[in-house]
């Protein structure tokens, strides 16, 4: 039993973590059809960043229990670089996946040296600020505040993302513009900026994402290629372009790492690839995607 | 023309030992094992039109192919290494390769990126068979039977060994032209321009993308086997998709849409690495701007340039 909620505790830490990050590439794929292998890097910055914020701050003499709004403002703040990407992929949206793909990769590299020229080649880490919260008794098991904390900030950020997309009026154009981009460039949609902000509210939930896990594992130089794949794990078994499918997949993948750790650590990776090329294999588009021509 | 440049090129490759210093030479034998293994990664790439974002699980195959047949069976001859590491990455593309070319676009790149993954994830853990992260030692093979015992290692390698990369190199490359000039090669082609137009046709898409497929693991397993050989060394980072990235850098660097393009990518790749790694120590950034430049002004990499080039200047003479 105590095994078991560990496994449920950690792995749905880690689906909420790795949700903001596919929920990221679900936005920018789904509207700009463009798989952004830069999304871990997004996420790296924020997680380096969140360090810095929360460093200064508490030198500063913020009390240690603010640390957590610090690093969502900190996430906040630095995917604002978001909109200066986006402007370089402008010109390379009317071209080859290939070099769609590529251009991405190029941003992966540089990200890795932007990250070891500000903040060095060593991890960085927040030492035990997590414990500031105290720990919650869950049953036989102990989890630290702070985890149930942004199992909760995902949440309520995948409830406020779906109604957002759902409800108002940005959010139906955004999902008219995934649909069809010509239709709605002759209805007079300003697809221009629907792209700048769609990438940036994509580069956004990276950055927060990287942010909200800094506390509970060191930053580095390692953390963007490692992500992209658990990424790119979960929307491809959720489906590309579905938000539910991010939800979904980052569960599965959380879960299954979670579980193959504490069975058998070898499998930890391993097991998630598998499930990815099983679903490809039964279920081309996804779970929850559109079946391919 | 073609055959004149062509034995040009490999003059100069032959007479590079005796101008460049051995530093140097050791760097061109990367650069040959790139080449040789792009040839095959363009035939799916650039021919067919598929965009593999895995394909350093077949390097990977041939590095620990090598690593395995040297040293843990005391294989000695690299012909029959060659051999059995391409003919084992044949047997693994067909079945990764029967489920990947049921898709094509990034479902194709995601696809083969999955299974790299899941390549990399073995090496990475099962320590007890592949080393873990230290990897596997390879040991020196004989050349056509020739053990050259009495030479220390970086004369072997920059001796014999360059010498008989040069040679594989201009057998894969000669068979490689031949396999793009032939029908199978039009169909490939015809296949990238127009799937339903092909079908129409008669060609058997799936089928020639299979072929396509292992055709390139057999090159890339070849590459594997003279970069492990050459760093003595096999590591799960080789299968790694960044490692795919770069295979793809590679080839739009040198440009993928002609023959001789991935050659030129990969030796251009190794020395500009080389220069920037001595300048600076932030040498991805400037690979990343590079290739970001690259994408965006030159799509059509180092070999695209010439090309037009080549055409302005036929222009400017006749008119």
């Amino acid at each position: 039993m105590t095994a078991f909620l560990d496994v449920l505790i950690g792995g749905v830490f880690h689906a909420a973590v790795l949700f903001l990050v596919a929920a990221g590439l679900q936005l920018v794929f789904g509207v700009q059809k463009i798989v952004n292998l830069a999304c871990g890097s997004f996420y790296a910055l924020g997680a380096y960043f969140g360090i810095t914020a929360v460093s200064w701050c508490i030198a500063h003499g913020m009390p240690p229990a603010l640390f957590l709004p610090v690093l969502i403002v900190a996430g906040l703040v630095v995917g604002l670089i978001g909109p200066f990407i986006e402007a370089l992929l402008l010109t390379v949206y009317h071209r080859d996946e290939a070099f769609q793909l590529l251009l991405t990769f190029a941003l992966v590299l540089m990200f890795q040296d932007v990250l070891r020229f500000f903040w060095g080649a060593d991890p960085q880490q927040l030492g035990d600020l997590v414990m500031t919260y105290g720990r919650v008794h869950m049953g036989s098991i102990q989890v630290p505040t702070y985890n149930l904390l942004v199992i909760i900030a995902s949440i309520l950020i995948a409830a406020g993302l779906g109604a957002f997309l759902q409800k108002t009026r940005f959010g139906r154009i955004l999902r008219a513009t995934a649909e069809n981009r010509e239709m709605s460039l002759a209805l007079g949609v300003n697809v221009r900026w629907m792209y700048a902000s769609v990438f940036t509210l994509g580069t956004i939930l990276g950055t927060v994402g990287g942010a909200l896990v800094v506390p509970t594992a060191a930053a580095s130089l390692d953390m963007p290629v490692e992500l992209v794949v658990e990424a790119f794990a979960v929307v491809v078994i959720g489906g590309l372009g579905s938000m539910r499918g991010a939800l979904v997949g980052a569960l599965i993948v959380g879960l299954m790492r979670a579980a193959a750790i504490s069975l058998y650590s070898e499998l930890e990776m391993l097991s998630i690839y598998l499930v990815v090329i099983a679903v490809l294999i039964a279920r081309p588009g996804g779970l929850f995607g559109k079946p391919l021509e | 023309m073609r055959l004149a440049l062509a034995i040009v090129g490999l003059a100069i490759l032959a007479a590079l030992p005796k101008v460049l210093s051995p530093y140097h030479v050791t760097l061109v034998l990367p650069a040959l094992a790139y080449a040789i293994a792009l040839l095959g990664f363009n035939l799916l790439f650039g021919y067919t039109g598929l965009l593999s974002f895995g394909h350093a699980l077949f390097v990977a195959i041939g590095g620990y192919g090598a690593a395995v047949l040297s040293g843990k069976l005391g294989l000695k001859s690299f012909e029959a290494i060659l051999l059995i590491s391409a003919a084992v990455a044949v047997l693994v593309s067909i079945p990764v390769g029967l489920l990947a070319v049921r898709y094509v676009k990034i479902f194709f790149g995601i696809l083969t990126l999955a299974f790299g993954m899941l390549f990399h994830s073995f090496l990475f853990k099962f320590y007890n068979i592949t080393g873990g992260d230290t990897g596997m030692r390879v040991l020196r093979p004989s050349l056509l039977g020739q053990p050259y015992t009495d030479l220390d290692k970086t004369s072997w390698l920059i001796g014999p060994f360059y010498y008989y990369c040069v040679v594989l190199l201009a057998i894969l490359a000669f068979i490689m032209w031949r396999v793009v000039h032939s029908h199978f090669g039009l169909h490939l082609v015809a296949t990238r321009e127009n799937r339903r137009k092909s079908e129409y046709l008669g060609v058997r898409v799936r089928f020639f993308r299979l072929v396509a497929f292992a055709i390139s693991a057999f090159y890339c397993a070849i590459g594997g086997a003279i970069l492990a050989i050459n760093t003595g060394q096999a590591d799960p980072e080789l299968a790694y998709w960044t490692h795919s990235g770069e295979l793809v850098f590679m080839t739009v660097l040198g440009g993928f849409g002609s023959f001789i393009g991935p050659v030129v990518g990969s030796f251009s790749y190794i020395f500009l690495k080389d220069q920037l790694i001595g300048m600076t120590q932030y040498w991805r950034f400037w690979m990343g701007l590079i290739l970001i430049i690259l994408v965006v002004l030159f799509p059509r990499g180092i070999s695209g340039l010439f090309e037009r080039m080549w055409i302005r200047l036929h222009r400017s003479t006749h008119s």
